[in-house]
Formats: structure tokens, C-alpha cells, sequence
């Protein structure tokens, strides 16, 4: 297993955001997490990438525990994520912002820096070339020196992923990655996904729109109210009758 | 340390204290509208102090006080009219940065305009060698009125949020601007009338307190440390629970003189400032996880 | 190499500055262009950490004092009474022990210049970790604030101590023989070669953090000021940065601090007072906070002016004056607008 959660709980105030959820992703699978509004999907991204501490549970990433840890060094083991609400680094350029992502697969530190030695001027020379390969795959090159935060709402979220795919992660976890985009580019987003996890990267995505999910999944986790309804693959769920209570009982209320 | 000894340094402690608390509150009226932290609240109480002891020439001494904090307030809404109000979501660094500035220049203004001298207001009764006996420690009557006036302001504060219509007001843009201004209040205005209360009670009490500490220019950041210090240590924003965390600061300032030297005592304070922001930032009162969803 | 061309004219525009006094005679603006160069140190440190790792810090005259503060007690108070503690027996074991004469001939102990300057640069680097650790956990106002203390609480201190010269400071510092014939002092004739020193260390500071902002740190400090926990979800310890950044820029100002001390003969409480500290924070601030060039030179501009008496005794009015019109309009700094426009200006007639 590539991830491990069992027993996961965490607590904000009166309020259980996760409770008892466990499940594992293997590795190079995609797996994705659905639920309604406040089902608790982004506080486990948050756990899992320890932004938040769990209230109690742990998590395993190959074979290691990784609850408690802080994020730098959960993403120094090779978990990399994107988000919701984009957080993309003001005052400076879509390149920069990708080079950042490849920190913990570089070494120069302050007094290299400062020096400007021989071999930290390679080591950038070389983090420069592969973003830019990146914003190339993203079919982004020519927006790299483009102030990242100006960029039209699809392209942030391109920057984004080619950020976290920068750090070349061995699991990647996308919050939403579809949130706010259109059909023709929730399709790109789609292919794209599937390209990504036929390189070997294993991916676990939070999202709201079925379609992509049913799509592009592997297998499914279903969260309610902090709680693990169900999992399974697509069809499974798709077959669930507590899922379709939950889930469409709550849409049609929201209608 | 005999009883009377005791006596003298709780006095003192509480004098001292209760004037921190005003500052404090100062600092979370504004807070609490605003979400900025005035770094300009103690110049407040030096202006009052030093406006108070100028009019005192011409004018009768309540006449003379009543003024001053008139003035400070038209001041305070000045500040805010000048430098705050028409800046559209600015960010903390900035405001601090602003704050500071106003900060210099009252203090500058006062410089040239009084001078470096210490100066003070006369004792409203008595003169410096009058003594009435306390717990069995003689004080200055005007320690007395320090305790009564600062006392009646945290009351009449505690009356005007609770009861008053303008007073509802600003609690309600403290706890959710946006939805004040839905239910048709003037946020902008509660900002200013924020500035002009905590204009206002720091002036008091810089009048108040003018006779036994003195005034000089330069008073102010001392005092803003210690309001600051205050308003942390009762949890940013809770009035009422400020008034503790003054008086028990005051109280352990005043014992710690038995203790070291008085060339420390500021620098116990803000260790204890630092200790505080270290160890327990959302106050001793305070919620930590509602101190984490606010935003400094 | 594009980076370095400001480095340049920084070498060449203090030449030039030094051949005019020269020619026109009025080297005696060598001395406030001197101590301008130390000053600039401190403000390029911070600029350091406020404009790139986005940590305001009101409390950097603090650092400035520690440096020059100990290297000028070490240097200059008679340390025979203090002579029996382990410490200094191992200083003198060590050989870095001078014996001298007071005025009244009797024997009295100092330390050799370079290692009070060791003793205090490592002072410095102690307290700016144990400062640094829980301080940069905070935010916002309560970061200003817990500086703000630190300044105070060292302004006391050098205020409290009768080692520290108490109201009066410190003075009769000796000079610091850095070099053979180089030696960092008031000394009338060598003005030249301190101005060249100072300005030097100017020139290699503004070196090593040009390369620093341009650097993979620069670049996750930049991120921080940003988004800091986006940051630190890309690999970046954000804390050890933060740190680091911080103990940095506090190195600067007492190195500052101690050149500074050595050069005047002398330090005084006002060096650790609360203004200093603004007034570096201003200088920032004008200087346009995330650039290290315009900090340089709005600090250069008004450090002269400052040190020349140009502002009276407005002098720190002025700097409030400019805080305020700064943060007010021109939040991004004076330099900052005018040249950010007119470089967008550029770019469009180009394309």
C-alpha cells in the first residue's frame, strides 16, 4: 500500500470533521473521495499532507507513519498537492512559482547561495529547464514569465499542478481540480489526470463533478457528515443505495 | 514585608494597573471595529495629560479636563478620518507601519510644542504631602481618583455596549463587518467613533493620572506596551477581561520593585509580554482555537 | 551577469563620490558617507527580511546595539575585576587579553579588537536563535509587538548596566586594527580608507544577498512571504528559513553595530533606542520592501541627510512624516512606482 489511513479522527471544537475514516490507495491507482459540502474531504487532504494534525488515527505513506509530521517533510517523502482555493505565489511568474515546487529535489542552501558557486548555478540552470518542460506539457510554456496570480482562472490551476508535479511526487493529491471549469476544459483536466497516473504517479483526488470522477477513477471512498459511507470501485458505488440516498437525497434537497 | 508595606504596593499596583487597562481596552475598542492595532494608543494619554495642564492655565480644572479629552477625541477622529478610512483592505503590515508613524509624529508635535519637560496636572485634592489612610497604607488622595475615575469608565463602557444603541452598533461591526453594513450600519463611521472613544478614555485617563506619574512627550510607547501587554494577556478584543490583566500586570510591576532594581521593572514587563505572546497568544482568558480563526 | 550591473555602479558611484570630495575639497563628507555605509548594512538586512521572508522586525536596533555595545564594553571597560571567571581565563589563556593603562596608570584588563568582535557577532547569533525560535511563530501585530519588546528590553539593559556607560554609553572605543594599515577608527587620516572599507563591505554584503534572492532560498523566501503554507507543502521548512533570514539580517546589524562603534570611539543608548528601529523599518519601507537596490539607496540619501543635520531637530518627525506618506500612497515604495512604471513603460514601446 502507498497509503495507509486507519482510524482517522479529527476534531474542530464541538464539530467531528473526520471521523473514524479508513481506507488505503495503491500504488498507481486513482483514487478519488466524494461526499456533499462539509463531508470532510479537504480536513483529510489536510491531515494527509499535515496541515492539520490528526485528533487521533494514523497514516502510513509506504510503510512509514507520516501523522504528526509537518507538511515539508510529508512532501519531502513524495506527497505533493494542489488546492481548492488556488495558492499560487504573488510577485512572481508562473515559471518561479513552478521552480519552487522542485525545492525538495534540490539542495543549494543559504551560504551556496549567497556564494553563487559553480555547482548551485548548474543545479538552477537545470531546475529552470525541467519547469519549463513542465509548463510545456501543461501546454503553458509560453505563459513562464507571466506574474502567476494575473493568469486566467484555468491556467492558475495549471500552474498549480505543474508546481506539484515539480516535486515529482510519488502520490498526488488534487482538492477539486475541475471546481470552476468548464466541460470542454473539465475534459482536458480529465486527460490530463490520466496521463499523469500512466507515468507511475498515484493519484488521489477530491472532486465534485461525478462525471470526471466516474470517468478517471480507479476507485471511489465516499465521505458524509466526516463519516466513510462507502467504497468501492465506479459501478459499485454507483450501485450504493446509501450513496444514492445520501448523495442525491442531498442534492435534490440543495435544488 | 509588613501589612502596611503590602498595602502601599497593592495600591500602587492597582493604580498603576487600572490605567494599563484603560490603555488595553483603547486598544480593543479599536481592535474590535477595525481589526488594527493602534499603535498610536498611548499618545493618546500623553495628549490628554498635556492638552489638560496647557488649557489649566485659562481654564478651571474640570473645565480644563473636560476639554482635553474633547480635544484628543476630535483628534483620535482626525487620525482616523486622515489616515485610516479610506484605505480599502489594507494589509496588517501596512497599518502597522501607519500606526507607528502617527505615533512619531504626535510624540514629535508634542516635543515642540511642550517641550522635553516633565510636566503635571495639580492634585484635584491636596496638594503631594496629603495623605489618606488605605488598608493601613497612607496614599495620595489622588490614587483614589485615579481608582474611582478609571473604575466608573470601564463601567460606563460595559453600560454603553450593552445598552446603548451605538454601543450594539459597534459590537455588531465587531463581530461581523459585513453583515453590519447589511443591516444598514455605517461601519465606517463605528470606526470612527471607535477612535474617539479610545481617544477619549485614554485622555481621561491621562489627566487623572498626570499628578502622581507626571507627563512628558514621550510616555506614550511605554504605556502602548503596556495596553498591549494587557490586551493579550485578557485575549485581543475582550474588554472586561483586560481590566484583570491590567491590574494583576500593575500589581506584579509594583512587588517586583521589592524585588529588582527599578531600572528593570519595564524590562519585566515586556519578558512578561514575550512570555505570554510565546507561550499563551490567544490570552489567559482566552479560547485558542477561536484566537486561531482570527487574523492579526 | 545582468544582476551584477547595479554592483557596479554601486563601485563606481562610491569611487566617483570619493574622487569629487576630493577635487572640490569637502572631504569632510566622508565621515557621515562613512557611517551611512554601516547603517546601509542594517537596512539591506532587513530589507532582507522583511521585503523577501516578509517578517516585519521593530527591533533591529537591538542587534545593532549588541554588536556594538559588547565589542566596545570588551575593548574598552577594564575587565580585571571580571579577571578570575572562567570565561576570561580562558581568553587570556588564549592570548586574546591585552594589558593596558588607565589615565591614572593603574593596570587594566581589555580584550584584543578582533576577538570582541567574535565574542559579540557570536552574542548576537545566540540571541537572535533564542529570540528568533518562538518569535517568528507569531504574526502580524503580535511579531511587531514581541520586537518591539526585544528592542526595549535591550535598550534597558544598556540603560541599567554601569558596564554598559548606562545614559552616557561607551566611549573612548580604541580603533580595531582589521589589516596592517587598515585599521577601522576616527583617526583623521584615514578617513579615506575607512570610507572605502565601509562602503567595501557594502558593496560584498549587497554581493552575497543579490546572489541570495536570486538563489533557490531566495526564491522559497519569496514563497513564504506569499503563501507560507503552500510553502512549506512544497518541501520547504519554512521555520528553519524564517530563522535563518532573521539571524542573518540580525548578523548584519551588529557587525554594523561593532564597525560602527569602533569608527565613532564610541556608542550611546540612542543607537538601541525604539526610533532607530523604526527608522530602519522606514528606510525599508521607502526603499520599496522586497528591493534590495532602492533600499540601498533611499537609506544612503537619508542617512546623509539625517547625519548632515539637514532634517533639524525634525529629524525623527521626517522619518514618521515619510512612514506614513509611504504606507498611505505609495505602499509599494518611492522607488517602486516610479520605476516599475517606467519599466512597464519600456517594455511596451519594445513590443
Amino acid at each position: 500500500m502507498l497509503l495507509d489511513i486507519k482510524n482517522l479522527y479529527r476534531r474542530f471544537g464541538g464539530l467531528q470533521a473526520v471521523s473514524d475514516v479508513s481506507f488505503s490507495v495503491r500504488p498507481g491507482m486513482i483514487k478519488a473521495v466524494i461526499g456533499p459540502n462539509g463531508a470532510g474531504k479537504t480536513t483529510l487532504f489536510n491531515l494527509i499532507t499535515g496541515t492539520l494534525p490528526p485528533s487521533s488515527g494514523v497514516i502510513h505513506f509506504k510503510g512509514q507513519p507520516i501523522h504528526g509530521l509537518a507538511p515539508y517533510r510529508i512532501a519531502r517523502q513524495g506527497v505533493a498537492r494542489t488546492y481548492q482555493n488556488i495558492k499560487l505565489y504573488p510577485g512572481m511568474t508562473a515559471l518561479e512559482n513552478v521552480m519552487v515546487g522542485r525545492h525538495c529535489r534540490s539542495r543549494a542552501g543559504f551560504l551556496s547561495g549567497m556564494l553563487s558557486l559553480l555547482w548551485t548555478r548548474k543545479e538552477e540552470k537545470a531546475i529552470r529547464e525541467k519547469c519549463l518542460e513542465l509548463l510545456g506539457l501543461l501546454d503553458i510554456a509560453d505563459l513562464a514569465e507571466v506574474e502567476a496570480t494575473s493568469l486566467a482562472f484555468g491556467q492558475q490551476r495549471a500552474v498549480e499542478l505543474a508546481r506539484a508535479l515539480a516535486m515529482e511526487p510519488e502520490l498526488l493529491l488534487l482538492d477539486e481540480p475541475a471546481a470552476g471549469l468548464n466541460i470542454y476544459e473539465t475534459a482536458e483536466v480529465a486527460r490530463l489526470i490520466t496521463k499523469i497516473n500512466a507515468q507511475g504517479i498515484t493519484v488521489l483526488l477530491v472532486e465534485h463533478d461525478m462525471s470526471l470522477v466516474m470517468d478517471i477513477s480507479h476507485e471511489i471512498v465516499v465521505l458524509s457528515f466526516g463519516e466513510k459511507i462507502a467504497e468501492g470501485t465506479p459501478s459499485e458505488i454507483q450501485h450504493n443505495k446509501e450513496v444514492i440516498r445520501i448523495y442525491l437525497g442531498e442534492d435534490d434537497a440543495e435544488d | 514585608m509588613t501589612l502596611e508595606l503590602f498595602s502601599q504596593y497593592l495600591l500602587a499596583g492597582i493604580t498603576y494597573g487600572i490605567i494599563y487597562a484603560i490603555v488595553g481596552i483603547g486598544f480593543n475598542i479599536i481592535y474590535n471595529t477595525t481589526g488594527i492595532i493602534n499603535f498610536a494608543q498611548g499618545e493618546f494619554v500623553m495628549l490628554g495629560g498635556m492638552i489638560s495642564i496647557s488649557l489649566y492655565q485659562w481654564l478651571p480644572l474640570p473645565l480644563a479636563i473636560g476639554a482635553a479629552v474633547i480635544l484628543v477625541m476630535l483628534i483620535g477622529a482626525l487620525v482616523e478620518i486622515l489616515f485610516i478610512r479610506w484605505l480599502d483592505r489594507p494589509s496588517v503590515l501596512r497599518m502597522i507601519i501607519i500606526t507607528i508613524g502617527i505615533s512619531i509624529l504626535i510624540r514629535e508635535a508634542a516635543l515642540h510644542v511642550w517641550g522635553e519637560g516633565v510636566r503635571s496636572l495639580p492634585y484635584f485634592v491636596g496638594n503631594e504631602i496629603t495623605t489618606v489612610p488605605v488598608l493601613g497604607a497612607r496614599v495620595s488622595p489622588q490614587v483614589l481618583w485615579v481608582i474611582g475615575v478609571c473604575t466608573v469608565m470601564v463601567l460606563g463602557l460595559s453600560l454603553f455596549f450593552k445598552y446603548t444603541l451605538q454601543g450594539k452598533k459597534m459590537q455588531a461591526c465587531a463581530s461581523n463587518r459585513v453583515a453590519a453594513t447589511l443591516c444598514g450600519i455605517s461601519t465606517k463611521n463605528m470606526v470612527t467613533l471607535s477612535f474617539m472613544l479610545s481617544a477619549g478614555i485614554g485622555a481621561l485617563a491621562g489627566c487623572v493620572m498626570s499628578p502622581i506619574t507626571y507627563t512628558q512627550y514621550d510616555v506614550g510607547t511605554g504605556l502602548a506596551i503596556k495596553g498591549f501587554t494587557v490586551a493579550i494577556l485578557g485575549g485581543l478584543g475582550s474588554s472586561m477581561a483586560a481590566v484583570a490583566a491590567g491590574l494583576l500586570l500593575g500589581i506584579i510591576e509594583s512587588f517586583s520593585v521589592s524585588v529588582v532594581p527599578l531600572a528593570f521593572q519595564d524590562a519585566i514587563s515586556i519578558s512578561l509580554l514575550l512570555a505570554i505572546l510565546f507561550l499563551r497568544p490567544h490570552g489567559l482568558f482566552g479560547n485558542k482555537d477561536a484566537a486561531d480563526l482570527k487574523e492579526f | 551577469m545582468k544582476r551584477h550591473l547595479p554592483l557596479i555602479l554601486l563601485i563606481l558611484a562610491v569611487i566617483v563620490v570619493q574622487l569629487l570630495t576630493r577635487w572640490t575639497d569637502t572631504a569632510f563628507y566622508l565621515t557621515p558617507l562613512t557611517m551611512t555605509g554601516y547603517y546601509s548594512l542594517v537596512i539591506v538586512g532587513l530589507c532582507l527580511l522583511m521585503g523577501y521572508a516578509g517578517q516585519i522586525s521593530l527591533g533591529h536596533a537591538g542587534f545593532f546595539a549588541i554588536g556594538g555595545y559588547l565589542s566596545a564594553m570588551l575593548t574598552t571597560k577594564d575587565l580585571m575585576p571580571l579577571k578570575e571567571t572562567l570565561l576570561l581565563g580562558l581568553c587570556d589563556k588564549l592570548g586574546l587579553l591585552v594589558q593596558g593603562q588607565d589615565m591614572l596608570g593603574v593596570a587594566s584588563l581589555q580584550m584584543q579588537p578582533w576577538a570582541a568582535c567574535g565574542f559579540a557577532i557570536l552574542a548576537t547569533i545566540i540571541v537572535a536563535y533564542a529570540i528568533g525560535i518562538p518569535v517568528l511563530k507569531l504574526k502580524g501585530h503580535y511579531l511587531a509587538m514581541a520586537t518591539l519588546g526585544f528592542g526595549i528590553i535591550v535598550y534597558r539593559l544598556a540603560l541599567a548596566f554601569p558596564l554598559f556607560g548606562e545614559a552616557d554609553g561607551i566611549s573612548g572605543v580604541p580603533g580595531f586594527p582589521l589589516l596592517p594599515g587598515l585599521a577601522v577608527s576616527g583617526d583623521f587620516n584615514s578617513r579615506v580608507s575607512n570610507y572605502y572599507l565601509a562602503w567595501g563591505m557594502v558593496a560584498l554584503v549587497m554581493w552575497l544577498l543579490v546572489n541570495l534572492i536570486h538563489s533557490r532560498v531566495g526564491r522559497a523566501l519569496r514563497a513564504i512571504h506569499g503563501a507560507e503554507g503552500a510553502t512549506n507543502a512544497m518541501g520547504v521548512d519554512t521555520a528553519r528559513y524564517k530563522l535563518n533570514t532573521f539571524v542573518i539580517s540580525a548578523v548584519l546589524a551588529s557587525i554594523a553595530g561593532i564597525f560602527l562603534t569602533h569608527y565613532n570611539g564610541g556608542i550611546g543608548p540612542s543607537e538601541a533606542g525604539i526610533m532607530k528601529s523604526v527608522r530602519y523599518v522606514a528606510i525599508v519601507a521607502i526603499g520599496g520592501m522586497a528591493n534590495l537596490w532602492g533600499a540601498l539607496v533611499m537609506g544612503a540619501v537619508l542617512n546623509i541627510m539625517s547625519l548632515r543635520g539637514m532634517f533639524g531637530s525634525y529629524d525623527d518627525a521626517v522619518f514618521g512624516g515619510i512612514l506614513i506618506v509611504i504606507m498611505l500612497f505609495a505602499p509599494q515604495g518611492l522607488l517602486g512606482i516610479s520605476l516599475s512604471a517606467t519599466f512597464k513603460r519600456i517594455f511596451r514601446r519594445g513590443e
